[in-house]
């Protein structure tokens, strides 16, 4: 048999409910929803920005910057640039803070259960 | 061979055929390589487990860029200048509530579908149920919009113009795809999306690079070609030539702002691609691959859509056979004559297919698993290999449906269709996936107010928008009955989604915040979490 099914039982679940409870868990669900919580909150305020704009500020997004190259044009490469940042940045901050701890919470359990 | 040759002037249908033909003949080769190691469940819905990030980030790409991305997206520029570059942003953007908030702690909790992760806390018969049910509805919505832009490429590149010929093209296009399938399963489907994601973003590369020649790789001056070809007054490079022409048109542009951002991560074949990889790391690198590698393709796009509208010009390509969705491939032509325009053909073809493969195992694995396997067999299911029988059967039954939808569907943009299957997508499946996944009082009730609620408010508002009814561009001309004046209903399903799931929750008795804590501890650390297979 290749597939391993999720095992259920060990650890039961007071083992889950006191794994939950621990600093360490806590101080990893806090990080997580640190970093991902404002900077989705982020990211959707700037898209909405742009699209609000490209919307209804026509005259403004049209302005011409460089040659035939508009705010407009330059609002949505932005879009681009900031996608590849926050990805950048999430990388680099789970593999620093989150990863480590998710590991150790995890070989906890796991070889508690064998 | 005259009558073959009419779709696009200069065009040599024999060669678009041959070229499309080898990319069936190495794929095939591919997925039968591929089958040799496929047996159980894992290997079939999920490749075991087994690909790495940046392999799967590629076949996510492919998965993604379909169709209506390279034909519809390009086009859209092409025609409606500006505002048809909202598409690639949201597309794009998108990406982040997938990378942030959905793929790894998904992979931890679930082991094939969106059904899994619901069920994981919930009452497995209802909450699959409905999962299956939202599953199937995007699926469809989405295989439509796939196989409209087929029977679209048709009378483009092969200048079949008769119905019963267009017909039997698609049908050998659907019935290539059922064959991937079922013979290769989750593998070798990913393997033709990886194939397929090569190509496609070399070729749209390429031409980028070909098109930025011409104008001394100089943006700038592609743009002001593109806007002096279409009568000099700006109107291709400012925002608001397609939605800026009325108020209501304006709130249409937010509503599918809204849909395009918020639909992706609750794409059901976009969400079964994570469970094809060993570990939520593995999952977190597919994303980086997939926003990369999507971005790149969606900048190429932007100069493909401009190029086109300098080079081909806005006019014939809204008059050519196939419409917007033809500018990509009269550009090709335009650049590299009837040997890049096969090539670009091929690709756009193996597009279709690659993307309708990736939906099709999505919606069988969604029917076997979560409908065949613990509704009606209540979990007891004599052997794994059943439920992949029941899943192969499925994936016929849908193949047939596809081919179907294909040759009904002509004519309609397929960035249009898509978008609709984001706002289903973005309704239906996202709110219930956000609480199930970060909200501890989130129960069954809660889960089934946002799936069929959400599913619901959106295909109604769809049914009674201008976009099936009212107008000359409608799917019905000559009859009017709609009322909501939007084309997209994403602006008003999405949050009465969210509302729905909200007030369910609240109004159920149900509390299963000891299950939540263990699913959330699965879902951060990954403990316990599906393993690879190993062969």
């Amino acid at each position: 048999m290749s597939t391993t099914e999720p095992s259920t039982h060990p650890p039961g679940p007071e083992t889950w409910a006191e794994v939950h409870a621990s600093a360490e868990f806590q101080q990893l669900r806090k990080r997580l929803r640190n970093f991902v919580f404002p900077m989705t909150v982020l990211f959707l305020a700037w898209y909405l920005l742009y699209v609000v704009l490209a919307d209804y500020a026509h005259g403004f997004m049209s302005t011409k910057v460089v040659g035939n190259i508009n705010i407009g044009l330059i609002f949505g490469l932005l879009q681009f640039v900031s996608t590849f940042v926050i990805t950048w940045l999430y990388v680099r901050y789970a593999n620093r803070k989150l990863d480590p701890i998710a590991d150790k919470i995890r070989e906890d359990i796991e070889g508690d259960a064998q | 061979m005259t009558t073959l040759a009419q779709g696009v002037e200069g065009g040599n249908a024999l060669l678009n055929i041959s070229i499309f033909g080898l990319f069936v003949i190495v794929t095939m080769v591919v997925v039968f390589r591929a089958s040799r190691n496929t047996k159980t469940a894992s290997d079939y819905y999920a490749a075991g487990r087994s690909f790495s990030g940046p392999q799967n980030g590629t076949a996510i790409a492919g998965d993604y860029l379909s169709a209506a991305s390279f034909l519809g997206i390009a086009g859209a520029i092409a025609v409606y200048g500006y505002d048809g570059f909202l598409y690639s942003i949201g597309f794009l953007v998108a990406w982040l509530v997938a990378l942030l908030l959905v793929a790894e702690l998904l992979r931890n909790t679930g082991k094939f579908t969106m059904g899994d992760v619901l069920a994981f806390r919930m009452r497995q018969t209802p909450v699959r149920a409905a999962a299956a049910t939202s599953t199937l509805a995007v699926s469809f919505f989405y295989l439509l919009a796939q196989m409209a832009g087929a029977g679209g490429l048709v009378s483009l590149l092969l200048g079949i113009e008769a119905d019963a010929g267009q017909a039997v093209v698609i049908a050998v296009v659907g019935v290539v795809m059922i064959i991937y399938v079922l013979v290769g399963g989750m593998k070798g489907t990913t393997w033709v999306q990886i194939i397929k994601a090569a190509l496609l973003i070399a070729g749209a590369f390429a031409m980028t690079v070909w098109v930025l020649g011409r104008y001394g790789l100089n943006l700038s001056e592609l743009l002001g070609a593109a806007s002096e070809r279409a009568g000099g007054n700006d109107a291709l490079l400012n925002p608001g030539e397609r939605y800026g022409v009325s108020g209501t048109s304006q709130l249409d542009f937010l509503s599918l702002g809204i849909a395009l951002v918020l639909g992706t991560a609750g794409l059901p074949h976009v969400l079964m691609r994570f469970y094809t990889v060993p570990t939520a790391k593995e999952a977190r690198r597919s994303v980086v691959w997939a926003i990369v590698l999507i971005g790149l393709f969606y900048l190429f796009t932007l100069v493909l859509g401009y190029g086109a509208a300098a080079i081909v010009g806005s006019d014939t390509i809204s008059n050519a056979p196939g419409g917007e969705n033809s500018a990509a491939p009269l550009l090709a032509q335009a650049l590299g004559g009837p040997v890049l325009l096969g090539f670009i053909a091929a690709v756009a073809f193996a597009t279709i297919l690659a993307v309708v493969a990736g939906l099709t195992i999505t919606a069988s694995a969604s029917f076997a698993h979560d409908v065949y396997a613990n509704v009606i067999k209540k979990g007891k299911v004599d052997s794994k290999n059943t439920e992949v029988r029941v899943a192969r059967i499925t994936a016929c039954v849908i193949g047939a449906v596809a081919i179907i939808g294909g040759i009904l569907a002509k004519d309609q943009n397929v960035a249009f269709l898509v978008a609709l299957a984001f706002a289903v997508a973005a309704s239906a499946n996202l709110p219930t996936i956000l609480y199930s996944l970060f909200w501890k009082r989130f129960n069954t009730s809660g889960a089934l107010w946002s799936i069929y609620g959400g599913l619901t408010v959106t295909v109604v508002l769809i049914i009674f928008s201008p976009a099936v009814s009212g107008t000359e561009k409608s799917m019905f001309t000559g009859v009017d009955f709609h009322w909501f004046p939007l084309q997209n209903p994403g602006l008003v399903s999405i949050p009465v989604s969210f509302f729905l799931g909200w007030l369910g929750t609240v109004l159920s008795k149900e509390h299963l915040e000891d299950k939540h804590k263990e699913m959330e501890v699965r879902a951060l650390t990954g403990a316990g979490a599906e393993k690879a297979t190993s062969h």
